[in-house]
């Protein structure tokens, strides 16, 4: 792994420019050592037994020989050989390989206590000259004595041995190799025969500390001399890729926040987050009760993810890889291709398999390896059984800071317990995470209802509104929204007897502008009716009228002839009207 | 053997009835704690083992690569070679007591 040097805060104090570091290449061992170990010098390991002094060793060696173009020797006092080769063969490590290709030299110092008789004055110069013999057949600029101190039991002579030691470490400074010594770590002090007074610029002390029934290794820098060095306890983890130590303090926040916005997964959810879902390299915790559809939140975000073209890791902490891909595919979200495809690793880890810490490391690890763009933690609630809730939110506090340092979205969903007040729980947990959204379930009458709510969303503007939203198998659903007459939001059968209210409603409406339209027809058919029978009238009082006019005219003309006639006949006077039949002839007499 | 004898001990004919000792000494250079153990080594011999004895002495100086393949750790080292069983005994032998019984010549007469 690099060294993130440049995510790092700057130094407070310079580094001495004159110590020179051999890189062991062991995942994060060279962060929080600042390079390495001590170049030319050597360095002491101490642990208690398993606790993977010989596991650090030897990988230093190896990576050492492979990375570094620098050939080792294992100088090994405890087990032969074979059984190192075959242990190592377990991790990956072809040490006969390395052997062959003379990378590495594996020489055993077979001491068996009791075996040796001793008469007078001796030195160990029989182990200068294997230890000499070995670094220059192989031209070795690495050295490892694992662990020197057997040498206590199998040689009487203490006061030689100590003079022996100490004229020993000198020699690999002045032969200008780097050594890692082990030795086993004594309850009180540091080592049980105070190996740290020989080598005085580095110790590095391993613990295996079993807490809750759970083994936790632990590796602690004691002293790097003339360095800057992490001081904390860092947990460890040793599995078939060899040793990784989780760097955890060194990162800081000095982090980058995108300001690329990614969806959500669910479009309406997006939409309560000024429309464009969250920022990429943000975190977001989904919390609820037991069924409220927190990992169909959590499968729509990995869907959308896998759609834009990026991957995703899941760490499950509940469910079987298998039963999350069923039951995703029940709301109609297929992760099978995905995972085939090599997008989406769905990652099964049991919370009571190892501690918090172990965890963590084998989280960092993860990602490491598959180099995810987002990842989903699977219920987090579920460390509650491995953790205190301080812990959990240390732990948490580390992962979220690791993973935004790699600008890796992240998806937390947390198990509320029924009758907890939900908010209250989960606020530890909260202030780590920039998006908060809250799923509950509501009771409303005679069932119970999924509501969400966005409780915070850091860097943007964001609904305030409490949402119904459903699960079927088109996945999840966010409803419209429906307020109550009493400002309350109305949600599932609530929602549809609203929504019947209003539909009747505009029935209703609908009814009476008809009737009324149906009035106005009638009423305008019965004034069209008056006027028809009116003009009948008319046009009979008008026939009527025409017609008397018309007798009218032909009476008077026939009277002006009579009284022509008559006053031809009478001589009388032309405009003289004489009586005639009707009322005009009777006025006229 | 692939060790060069330097060929500084008796060789003298063993005695028919006895078993043949044969004891490898490991030195580095000419070291007094080396010499001193050359000299104390014979001197037991030729007291105890009358000549039945050989002694070989290698020099890892000269022959580096033996202190790993004879597992050698401290200087100078002596090695019963025969009879069996091997016995191994490191110091510069100056503790007669220690030696003979180091090495099993005690039971000889």
């Amino acid at each position: 792994m690099s060294i993130d040097s440049d995510k790092r805060p700057p130094r407070k104090r310079p580094r001495p420019p004159a110590l020179r570091k051999a890189p062991t290449g062991i995942t994060g061992l060279d962060e929080i050592t600042g390079g390495g170990l001590p170049k030319g010098r050597p360095a002491l390991v101490c642990g208690g037994p398993g606790s993977g002094k010989t596991m650090l060793a030897m990988e230093f060696l190896v990576r050492g020989a492979t990375q570094f173009d620098e050939p080792g020797v294992f100088m090994a006092f405890e087990e032969h050989a074979e059984g190192l080769a075959e242990n190592f063969a377990s991790l990956g490590y072809d040490l006969n390989a390395l052997v062959k290709h003379k990378r590495l030299v594996v020489d055993f110092v077979r001491v068996e206590p009791g075996e040796l008789e001793e008469s007078g004055e001796y030195d160990l110069d029989g182990l200068f000259i294997r230890l000499e013999d070995s670094i220059d057949s192989i031209g070795a600029k690495r050295v490892v004595l694992d662990t020197i101190e057997v040498l206590f039991s199998g040689l009487e002579n203490t006061a030689i041995l100590r003079v022996e030691l100490r004229r020993l470490f000198q020699w690999l400074k002045d032969k200008g190799v780097t050594a890692v010594i082990t030795a086993e770590r004594e309850e009180d002090g540091l080592t049980r025969y105070g190996l740290e007074e020989y080598v005085a610029d580095c110790v590095i002390l391993l613990d295996n500390r079993v807490e809750r029934q759970m083994a936790t290794r632990r590796l602690r820098i004691v002293k790097y001399r003339g360095s800057a060095h992490g001081t904390n306890e860092y947990p460890f983890l040793i599995d078939e890729g060899g040793m990784s130590i989780m760097p955890l303090t060194s990162l800081g926040m000095s982090y980058k926040a995108s300001t690329k916005r990614i969806s959500t997964g669910v479009p309406r959810l997006d939409a309560m987050m000024g429309g464009r879902g969250f920022y990429r390299g943000s975190s977001m915790l989904v919390s609820g009760t037991a069924g409220t559809g927190k990992t169909s939140f959590a499968a729509h975000f990995a869907q959308a993810a896998i759609e834009r073209g990026e991957r995703c890791l899941w760490f499950a902490f509940e469910e079987s890889p298998d039963q999350i891909i069923r039951n995703m595919r029940s709301i109609g979200i297929d992760l099978a291709p995905a995972v085939k495809g090599g997008r989406l690793r769905l990652e099964a880890m049991p919370p009571t398999a190892f501690g918090l810490e172990m965890h963590l490391v084998a989280m960092h690890k993860a990602v490491n390896e598959f180099g995810p763009d987002s990842v989903i933690l699977d219920p987090i609630s579920n460390f509650s059984s491995v953790g205190s809730d301080l812990e959990i939110k240390t732990m948490l506090m580390r992962l979220v800071g690791f993973l935004k340092s790699r600008q890796i979205t992240s998806l937390f969903t947390y198990l509320v317990m029924g009758g907890t007040s939900e908010e209250a729980t989960t606020t530890a947990v909260s202030s780590l995470v920039d998006t908060w959204l809250l799923v509950q379930d509501v009771d409303s009458g005679a069932e119970r209802n999924r509501v969400l709510q966005l409780l915070k969303s850091r860097g943007m503007a964001h609904s305030n509104q409490t949402r119904e939203f459903v699960i079927s198998d088109r996945g999840v659903e966010l409803r419209d929204v429906y307020v109550g007459t009493s400002g309350e939001l109305l949600t599932g059968s609530a929602l549809m007897v609203q929504r019947a209210r209003e539909e009747a409603q505009v029935i209703v409406q609908t009814q009476e502008a008809d009737s009324l339209k149906r009035e106005l027809e009638l009423m305008r058919q019965a004034v069209e009716a008056k006027v028809l029978e009116l003009r009948a009238t008319f046009e009979i009082e008008q026939a009527k009228a025409l017609r008397a006019i018309a007798q009218g005219a032909a009476r008077s003309t026939a009277r002006i002839g009579d009284r022509s006639d008559m006053s031809l006949h009478r001589q009388a006077d032309a405009a003289g009207t004489g009586p005639t039949t009707g009322p005009e002839s009777g006025g006229a007499s | 053997m692939t060790a060069e004898s330097t060929g500084a001990g008796s060789t003298r004919a063993a005695a028919p009835s006895d078993e043949h000792w044969v004891l490898r000494l490991y030195v580095a250079g000419q070291s007094p704690k080396s010499l001193a153990a050359f000299d104390n080594l014979t001197a037991l011999c030729e007291d105890r083992l009358q000549g039945r004895h050989t002694i070989e002495v290698i020099d890892l100086l000269k022959h580096p690569r033996l202190a790993k393949d004879d597992q050698i750790l401290a200087i100078p080292t002596v090695v019963r070679k025969l009879p069996p069983p091997v016995r191994r005994m490191i110091g510069d032998l100056s503790d007669t007591k220690r030696v003979l019984v180091g090495l099993g010549l005690h039971r000889l007469t």
